[in-house]
């Protein structure tokens, strides 16, 4: 089957607006006559049902939290970006897609990205008229700031707290529209199947949190906005409840899952402090301006850090990057903290950890400075290590924290099940690669308020009202009974392991053969090892409780045992994938001073995956990515 | 550490509940409280026992979902701190810590130590937003707006909804948080179109949830994992009134 990406013809410039003014529409008193379910209530989800709702059709919106005001979006700190040009610093609409562009190594859709940076104004002329308090310069204008080595400063920011900010702000979108009755929101429910009559998606198979019914819904069009994946590493930035259920079993049901190798690993993480640690905080990137970077020159050298002499210290990053030292790119520092850590060099508990230390910069400085631009960053370290970091250096870690890969959409986000809409984190369309900062939110909120209301018009308008299905058609009792199966299955194992100690033991393996560094003989090790994790799981998991009421390890139960099949797939992606680019790095591929070695020639494509079965290897399509506006190049911030 | 732990169990919200004994045992303080319970967990399932069930999501102290009473204090003993960065080394080796839910009639026991916090939810769809329909909003700086009233509205906005106000309030009050809402909005030109109708709808769903009366004692603001300010509680009963 071929991928077609229907990018639609003419300069890119004009694709979008061209594009506006040819889809089909839907005649506002016919839109009531379509129901469009959407998974998530995240910036993406959030947005797109508001949105929706806004344009009269009928929405039934599903989330797991107590509230769609807890979607994980929720957690993003630093900003979003936006072409405005308020700064008069020559930003533009062609930089920020160049920028994107470049930052996902060249491994992203042109004419998707030069859109993201097109509808990037509006989405801040939008969340201002909503009410979201952005940062103001004293003359009432917003504020931006400089993130992430551009070199304009687009990044519009509300204190830390940017995503609550704007999720806040879709979610009273949304809450406007549930009070008038235009979206029905079911919180604390779990898309467990989707639903595929005739190629097309028309519904899914929902359990309710609570009671534990399972339900069927049908719907003319399916919008899934369920986020990423990086849970399946157990250990990341990811809230706990983030994970793959939404999107895999959609790919079992025939959605192609593209580049699920792509994940972000953050280098700016507190590290691990012992077994019991259920996930990882990231602190600010921008703590790498002041603190510099280092470990003992002795291996396993447990010295309190004040009684290594300057002598006795390696400042890695500035030995072997002299020219960028301790700001040199993101998966550059990762990479490098997770050599010297498995050398042994490691600090802190278990040796996962490297020092960052602000000693010479309060010398030079003085600790009010230093409290003055970081002030609020050493006191969440302290209250979550128990050490004050003007005192002694932090301790830093790479983490987990996006995941660029996601189900294969074309230029409409609609993935190759017709009717199967995905959107921000969940698809793969944007990022190439690698993330750059303060772009997760801009695509969220680019494909929920301003791409998808418009691209899904144009199929529900192709389809035609009254064509919504029953609930008693046979595919939706097939997908009910086989998840009523799955859940009855996965109680009556009564084995003698917790949920919790599969999932860790997954995550160890995919950190340790498939994280920030992968080979051919990690991968294929890992490939040997998830398999048979997976069997153990389905002989030995001990899932307390029963089905119906609310049972927080069962829940887990079906999203660790989407993970031990999602992990595989993820390996095989990272095989297959013998170059290096962005958040993919192979050490077979690399150049003479580290940077990732991409192949342009036999690389520069999507890889979807098509499911064929627990076990069986899947079938492998490629989408051709084709830059016409933009010369690949070397990717260097030298 | 070893700690004693004292939690209420609740099948669902219409059997009864109680306080069961259990015993943290090798607790690191380094652990969140949150992971001290994970491992409890843990145990409880290898010994085939029913988990504790509470709510938790981002552990990061902003999606507001964790909501412990913690020795009868909403989040626990340290003041801006959520349940989730809470950690251990707050407590002491051979404590007793008692652990129960957000105790208000509007906020129902769903199980253990999960309660029902829709309500916040349906004061929200009764007016806490600006009604804007997406597209053709004017360009963002074609608003200027004080500093000064923007980032107090920030502080304002900076509610995460965890309930902790209503349930240290001895009346149930959620004046906090939906006077945290309503001082966002009408601190911005944007919200001053719909403020009187907002205000009342809103303090309208308020009462129809079951909350009580705010009586000026402001165990609300001691609580708030956020410090979010009483002073956007005056600023609600003017806005009340102004309506």
């Amino acid at each position: 089957m071929s991928l077609d990406s229907k990018i639609p013809s003419g300069p890119l410039e004009k694709k979008w607006d061209d594009y506006k003014s040819h889809i089909k529409l839907v005649n506002p008193a016919n839109k009531r006559k379509y129901t469009v379910i959407v998974i998530g209530t995240g910036l993406a989800g959030g947005s797109a049902s508001a949105t929706l709702a806004e344009l009269g059709y009928n929405v039934k919106t599903f989330c797991f939290q107590d509230s769609p005001r807890r979607a994980h979006s929720i957690a993003a700190q630093g900003g979003i970006n936006a072409a405005k040009n308020y700064q008069n610093d020559g930003d533009s609409v062609y930089r920020l897609f160049y920028d994107t562009i470049k930052g996902g190594d060249f491994r992203a859709r042109e004419a998707n990205v030069y859109r993201l940076a097109q509808v990037s104004a509006n989405i801040i002329d939008q969340c201002v008229a909503q009410g979201v308090p952005f940062a103001r310069e004293y003359g009432g204008h917003l504020d931006n700031r400089s993130f992430g080595g551009a070199q304009v400063s687009r990044t519009f920011y509300a204190k830390g707290q940017t995503g609550q900010q704007l999720l806040l702000g879709a979610y009273s979108a949304l809450s406007r529209q549930i009070g008038l009755g235009n979206v029905k929101m079911y919180p604390r429910t779990e898309m467990l199947d989707l639903v595929v009559i005739d190629g097309h998606a028309k519904g899914v198979v929902i359990r309710d949190l609570v009671t534990g019914q399972v339900s069927v819904h049908s719907a003319d069009a399916v919008v899934l906005a369920s986020g990423g994946y990086g849970n399946v590493f157990y250990l990341s930035t990811n809230a706990k409840g983030s994970n793959v259920t939404a999107t895999f079993r959609a790919y079992k049901k025939g959605a192609f899952f593209a580049n699920p190798c792509y994940t972000q690993i953050h280098p700016t993480c507190i590290p691990v402090s012992g077994d019991h640690q259920s996930k990882l905080t990231l602190m600010s990137e921008s703590l790498r301006n002041d603190g510099r970077i280092w470990v003992p020159k002795k291996q396993g050298d447990t010295r309190n850090p004040a009684d290594i002499p300057e002598s006795e210290r390696d400042y890695y990053l500035e030995r072997k990057y002299p020219s960028y030292g301790n700001l040199c790119p993101r998966d550059i520092a990762s990479r490098s903290a997770k050599e010297v850590c498995d050398a042994g060099f490691g600090v802190g508990p278990g040796g996962q950890g490297v020092y960052l230390d602000f000693s010479s910069a309060i010398k030079r400085l003085g600790e009010h400075t230093i409290a003055e631009r970081y002030g609020n960053l050493f006191q969440m370290y302290e209250q979550i290590t128990g050490e004050n970091p003007y005192k002694v250096p932090m301790r830093i870690y790479p983490a987990v924290h996006y995941t660029m890969g996601g189900l294969w959409v074309d230029y409409n986000l609609m993935s190759n099940l017709p009717g199967l809409f995905v959107i921000g984190e969940a698809n793969f369309s944007d990022h190439g690669a690698n993330r750059l900062g303060a772009s997760a939110l801009m695509q969220g909120l680019a494909d929920g308020y301003f791409v998808l209301p418009y691209t899904i018009g144009n199929y529900l308008a192709e389809v035609g009202f009254g064509k919504t299905p029953s609930t008693d058609h046979a595919e939706f009792k097939k997908a009910e009974t086989d998840a009523n199966s799955q859940i009855n299955k996965l109680l009556s194992i009564k084995g003698k392991r917790t949920v919790d100690s599969f999932h860790k033991e997954l995550g160890k393996i995919m950190w340790n053969n498939c994280g920030m560094a992968r080979d051919d003989k990690s991968l294929k090790e890992a490939l040997v090892k998830i398999p048979q994790i997976r069997e153990e799981f389905w002989q030995n998991v001990n899932v307390p409780g029963s089905g119906l009421e609310l049972n927080q390890s069962l829940e887990k139960a079906g999203r660790v045992a989407d993970f031990l099949e999602f992990g595989e797939l993820l390996c095989l992606d990272a095989l297959t994938r013998e170059e290096s680019c962005g958040g993919h790095f192979r050490t077979e591929h690399q150049m003479d001073d580290g940077e990732a070695k991409r192949d342009d020639e036999k690389f520069c494509h999507a890889t979807a995956w098509e499911w064929k079965g627990v076990g069986a290897k899947p079938t492998e399509h490629r989408e051709k990515l084709e830059f016409e506006n933009i010369k690949l190049a070397t990717r260097s911030y030298k | 550490m070893d700690l004693k732990l004292k939690v209420w169990r609740q099948k669902n919200a219409k059997e009864k509940g109680k306080i069961v004994n259990y015993d943290a045992k090798g607790i690191s303080p380094d652990m969140s409280f949150l992971e001290m319970l994970d491992v409890v967990n843990e145990d409880l399932i290898v010994k085939g026992d029913d988990p504790i069930a509470f709510e938790h999501d981002c552990r990061e102290g902003i999606c507001g979902s964790c909501n412990i009473m913690i020795n009868g204090e909403a989040h626990g003993p340290l003041p801006g701190v959520t349940t989730c960065q809470l950690h251990m080394r707050s407590f002491k080796d051979g404590d007793t810590i008692y652990l129960e839910p957000w105790r208000a009639k509007a906020f129902p026991v769903v199980k253990d130590l999960v309660v029902d916090r829709s309500g916040f939810d349906r004061i929200i769809q009764a007016g806490g937003f600006v009604s804007v329909n997406t597209g053709g909003a004017p360009d963002a700086n074609a608003l200027p707006i004080p500093k000064k009233d923007a980032d107090v509205a920030m502080d304002a906005a900076t509610c995460i909804g965890c309930g902790a106000c209503v349930a240290s309030c001895k009346n149930a009050s959620a004046m906090l948080f939906v006077s945290a809402k309503i001082s966002h909005l009408a601190l911005l030109p944007q919200g001053q179109v719909e403020k009187k109708e907002r205000v009342k709808n809103m303090v309208n769903a308020m009462d129809k949830e079951g909350f009580g009366n705010c009586t000026n004692q402001y165990e609300c603001e001691a609580a708030c994992p956020k410090e979010i300010k009483r002073d956007f509680i005056r600023v609600l009963n003017k806005e009340y009134i102004l309506s």
